[in-house]
Formats: structure tokens, C-alpha cells, sequence
């Protein structure tokens, strides 16, 4: 598959997962988005921040811990857990949030 | 994805009537040539590849010997028909355990006994055709190898070994599943299934040392590559990144850290599972695990303990001492390799650790059986020790436990939905389905009895129901790890 942002056409695998991590731009993450019926806020942007910086350091996604902690130093305690990352990312926050945030899938037992 | 809908739950779970390919259309992702070429596999399909897939099959008869017999014994008595979970789920005539073997006893029957060779139709032998292939492909991965249906067989015909043996086929002539060997090339490139590259798991496992100092006040370390310590930890690397998986990760290394016993991880074999077992290639199970006899011996460690995992405690305490033993160089007076939850019970009875039950008084907590552990395994080294040993743990560190009813627990316990190669997106409609015995006897301990929890000791059971308890209607939090439970009850620092 591939997302159409621009003009220009970016290539996915078969579940949605860019293939080239370079291709990765703001508003294609709204469009992948809204493939997933998401409007990004605010909070997603936090959270899909987190995610490229922890990625750019360490080349995997940070663990749910690690982010949730992230999170609730930066936002509050109240939002340091998993209830509120299902809020923002329903489908759960390791996967979809890594499909928006344009990281690849995290693989494994999860 | 959002159009999947769980079956409803009732008084009991109805025997379907069998629908000829309702699921027929649901197929796994098929494997990228680059993720086949990365386990030696051929990146598509061969050319030739009938003659191929038959010769692979035949060496598989020749050196399987269980194999020949499964395919050569069913009578087609029905007791499997109604205990499989995706056929209780799903009601497809093909998700029923006889039809699903008999896709590959056709074949088998065609190509290698003499009535099928002369009378085809007579037998029930067929040709094997790419409309079968794709049948293969569809409902081998359908199949998660849970072995319940065999506990039921008067035969004891081993429906895993036969998916095993026609995702080892399929293999071989290009057809893989994306899940699997994708998954398989992390494990060798990198060391886990998720791909988790040393750096990443030393932030994670400090980032781990501040929350148990924060809420406890005290240093437990959760040690990586320390050359020397006593005890190897090989665990699901779910657990370094998974919840509810962490909280039991940070229950192992509370109950080293309380018994005094040096331990580390390995960043070179920081993974327990192997899912070479699911794809049936004993090749890549032995190159999967010898990362972990490498390490051991690198490492100099005495003991090796395996953590939370369903499917490698299989592996390895079944499959380990022929693929990568002999363990000669540990401590002969441990079993080598031990289950966490046997090194657990051992010190909690012999009073080596200071236990609160009243931590958890406010989980009622009944335990979810793994297929894998319970039908393949022991623990304590007795018959029947796999689903006591965890049982005697929890009930040590918890004071309220409830047992789900007989039938689906112990030996006759089902599937999550998830196991065997299936824990994939894209088979999720599968997975919600075939949770619904499960679902069904938790519900009913959730309504009579006021369960607030369910344990597990699976990495892939854990992820499993923590992604389909909200289908059913239930809190995805209520899957809990066995030893976040025993790390709740721990009094730390205290020695009595």
C-alpha cells in the first residue's frame, strides 16, 4: 500500500508501516492518522515525539514503560499510564502510535 | 479492523455446527523474500515446487517416525471435533482437528501409501494442488499447536506436529509466514524477537532500577553480560517491553535479589522464545537456541532459569539437552534449566523469602493453564508439577485464588488464541474467535466468584489477552504475570 501526502505517493508494507523511515514528515503522520480514524492533538504529538527521539537514539521503540514514564514526567502523573495512551492510540500505543510516528513495527510476543 | 465482533459470551460455549470455509479468506501475511533468504528459506515459491513439497514431505516421514504414524491412524471417531478452540470459535468444517490434518493426510496418502497411489478417490488421497497449498497455508495458520485436541485423541494423533510439518514444507519450497520468519531473522541478526539492540535494553533495565528504588526504596539491579554471576535468566523479550510482562520481570529480579542469588541476562541471548518450533524447522530451533548455550558459556554461569514463557519452557526442557546440551559445565545439582516459578516455589518453601500475602488481597486470581507448559512440559520433576508448581506460588503470595472450571484447565486447559505463530495483527479475527473458550470460563469466574485477575505465565498469552479481553467486554488490565504477583508480596530488605 502507500499514502498520498503532498502529491508525492509513500510506499507501506501490508499493514501500513512506511517502508522508508527518511520519507517520514509531520503531515504524513496526520494522513496515516487518519487512515487509522485518528486526529492528532496535541497529546498524540507528544507521545509521537517521544517516540522519534527515543528511536533516533536507541533505532527500536522505547518500551510501554519507558514511555509511560516519559509521558507523566512531561504531562502529569495523571497522564503517566496506559489507560491514557489507549485513550490517544486505541489500538494500542506500541503499534499504532509506531505506524503515525513512522518507526517499524515492533515484532515479538507483544 | 474495527468491524471484528467477539462471539457473545453465555451459560456455556455451543458446539457450532461446521461451515464448509467460513475463515477461508483470513491468510496470515505471506513471508518477504528477504525475511525467507534470512533463514536459508527460498525467497518464493520454487519452481517445481509439488515435487519438492513431496520430497520434503517424505524426508519428514523418514525421520519423524510419530509423523507417519498420525497421518497413517485417524478413524475419524469425532472426539477432536469440539475441542479445538478456533473450530469452537469460528465453526469452519476445516478448523475441526480431523479435517485440518486430513489437508495434509490427502497429500500424504497420494504420494506415499499404495492404495492412494492406485486409488486415489477410493482413500480420500488427493493431488497436491496450488488450490491445496493455499489450503495448507490457510489453515496450518489457523492451528496454534496447543495440543488440546491430542489430550482427547484415543489415538493421541498430535495435530501441532502436523502443522509444524506443513509450515516446514511450505518453508522449503518458498511459502513462509511473515510473523514467524521475520521474527526468526531478528533472533539471529540482533538476538531477540523484538529486535532490541544491547543499548536499548540496558536503558530499559535501568530505567527499571529507578521505579523498584522509587516505590521500594531499595537497589535491585537487573544485571546484563556480568561474567560469573550464579544464575543465566533467559526470558521472553515481551518482557523488556511488554505489559503487563515487566511487572514480572521486576518480580524475577525481586526474588534474586531477596534470596541473595547473583544473576544476569544476556544481550547475546536475550530471548526465551523460539519460534522455530512453530515453523517446525529443527534447523533453525538449534541455531535459535545455541545463542543460549553461547552465552552461558561466556558468561560462566552455574544454573540457567528460564522465565515466563509458554512455548520455550517447552523448548527447553523438552528439546535444549539434544539441540544445545550437554549442559556438563553447570551445577549438576540444580535441574538445568529451571523454570522461575520452580526456583520461586523452592525458596518461598524452604523460607528463604519474607512473603506478604495480604500485597495482593485485593485481587481475587484464578491462573490461566499455557498450552505449551501444560501439555508438554514438566516443572518440580514430577507428572503434573507444570500446573502445581505455579499454583503453590500464587497461593503462597496471594490469599485469594479461584480454579476456572476442570474442563479448561491443567492438561485439558485451552488455548489464549494467540500461540503458536498466530499473535499477529492480521490474524486478529482469528484470535478474538478462538479466545471464546477461554473467555467463556473467565467470565464465569469473574461473575460467580468476583475474579478480578487472571495469571499467566506466557509472554505471548500475556499480549494475547491483554489485546482481546476488551472484545469480550472485559478490562485488558486484569492479565496479570505470575511474578508481578510474587513481586508485590515480597518484602524486600526484611530476612526472617
Amino acid at each position: 500500500m502507500a499514502y498520498e501526502v503532498n502529491g508525492q505517493s509513500v510506499a507501506a508494507d501490508e499493514e501500513g508501516y512506511i517502508i522508508n523511515l527518511a520519507e517520514w514528515s509531520e503531515p504524513l503522520a496526520k494522513v496515516i492518522a487518519q487512515s487509522e480514524s485518528l486526529e492528532l492533538t496535541s497529546n498524540h504529538w507528544e507521545v509521537i515525539n517521544f517516540l522519534r527521539e527515543y528511536y533516533s537514539e536507541f533505532q527500536i521503540a522505547p518500551a510501554i514503560r519507558v514511555l509511560t514514564k516519559a509521558i507523566g514526567k512531561k504531562l502529569g502523573p495523571d497522564k503517566g499510564n496506559n489507560k491514557y495512551l489507549y485513550d490517544l492510540f486505541p489500538y494500542g500505543p506500541a503499534k499504532q502510535a509506531c505506524k503515525i510516528a513512522g518507526l517499524p513495527k515492533p515484532t515479538g510476543c507483544i | 479492523m474495527s468491524d471484528i465482533t467477539a462471539p457473545t459470551l453465555g451459560e456455556y460455549v455451543d458446539t457450532p455446527k461446521p461451515r464448509a470455509g467460513v475463515m477461508k479468506d483470513l491468510q496470515t501475511f505471506k513471508a518477504s523474500p528477504e525475511h525467507q533468504q534470512a533463514l536459508g528459506f527460498p525467497g518464493t515459491l520454487v519452481d517445481d515446487w509439488q515435487n519438492k513439497a513431496i520430497q520434503r514431505l517424505g524426508e519428514l516421514l523418514d525421520t519423524q517416525r510419530g509423523l507417519r504414524v498420525y497421518l497413517d491412524s485417524c478413524v475419524k471417531c469425532g472426539s477432536c471435533t469440539d475441542k479445538c478452540h478456533y473450530f469452537l470459535g469460528t465453526g469452519d468444517a476445516n478448523n475441526m482437528p480431523a479435517a485440518r490434518q486430513d489437508l495434509l493426510r490427502g497429500v500424504y496418502r497420494r504420494y506415499f501409501t499404495l492404495p492412494g497411489k492406485l486409488f486415489p478417490k477410493l482413500v480420500g488421497a488427493t493431488d497436491l494442488t496450488r488450490e491445496v497449498l493455499d489450503s495448507w497455508y490457510t489453515y496450518f495458520h489457523q492451528c496454534s499447536q496447543c495440543r488440546r485436541c491430542s489430550v482427547f485423541c484415543p489415538y493421541g494423533i498430535d495435530t501441532a506436529e502436523i502443522s509444524m510439518a506443513a509450515r516446514e514444507v511450505m518453508d522449503t519450497i518458498g511459502v513462509g509466514q511473515k510473523y514467524c520468519n521475520e521474527i526468526i531473522g531478528k533472533v539471529h541478526k540482533i538476538g531477540n524477537n523484538l529486535g532490541l539492540p544491547e543499548p536499548a535494553l540496558r536503558n530499559t533495565l535501568e530505567g527499571l532500577e529507578e521505579d523498584v528504588k522509587d516505590s521500594t526504596g531499595v537497589d535491585v539491579r537487573f544485571p546484563v553480560d556480568v561474567e560469573g554471576a550464579e544464575v543465566l535468566l533467559i526470558t521472553p523479550s515481551a518482557d523488556f517491553f511488554a505489559e503487563p510482562h515487566i511487572d514480572g520481570l521486576i518480580g524475577y529480579a525481586k526474588v534474586f535479589h531477596q534470596a541473595g542469588i547473583s544473576w544476569t541476562l544476556s544481550s547475546h541471548a536475550s530471548e526465551a522464545a523460539n519460534f522455530a518450533m512453530f515453523i517446525g524447522s529443527h534447523e533453525q530451533m538449534r541455531k535459535v537456541a545455541m545463542r543460549i548455550r553461547e552465552a552461558a558459556l561466556a558468561l560462566k554461569v552455574k544454573r540457567i532459569v528460564v522465565g515466563e514463557c509458554g512455548h520455550a519452557w517447552r523448548v527447553a526442557y523438552s528439546f535444549w539437552n539434544t539441540l544445545i546440551g550437554p549442559f556438563d559445565f553447570l551445577d549438576p545439582r540444580y535441574p538445568q534449566p529451571q523454570h522461575i516459578c520452580e526456583v520461586t516455589d523452592d525458596l518461598i518453601s524452604r523460607g528463604a523469602l519474607k512473603i506478604d500475602p495480604s500485597a495482593n488481597d485485593e485481587r481475587v486470581v484464578t491462573f490461566h493453564d499455557s498450552c505449551n507448559v501444560a501439555r508438554a512440559t514438566r516443572m518440580g520433576g514430577r507428572p503434573g508439577g507444570q500446573m502445581e508448581v505455579p499454583r503453590s506460588v500464587i497461593r503462597s503470595v496471594c490469599n485469594n485464588f479461584v480454579e476456572m472450571s476442570r474442563e479448561t484447565t491443567g492438561d485439558q486447559t485451552f488455548c489464549c488464541g494467540g500461540g503458536g505463530g498466530l499473535l499477529t495483527d492480521d490474524l486478529l479475527d482469528l484470535r478474538v474467535k478462538g479466545a471464546l473458550p477461554r473467555m467463556q470460563a473467565l467470565n464465569t469466574v469473574v461473575k460467580e466468584q468476583k475474579v478480578t485477575h487472571m495469571a499467566a505465565i506466557c509472554a505471548i498469552c500475556k499480549s494475547q489477552f491483554t489485546k482481546v479481553l476488551p472484545y469480550y467486554g472485559l478490562n485488558r488490565e486484569m492479565i496479570i504475570s505470575v511474578h508481578q504477583l510474587v513481586g508485590d508480596a515480597i518484602v524486600l530488605g526484611a530476612k526472617e
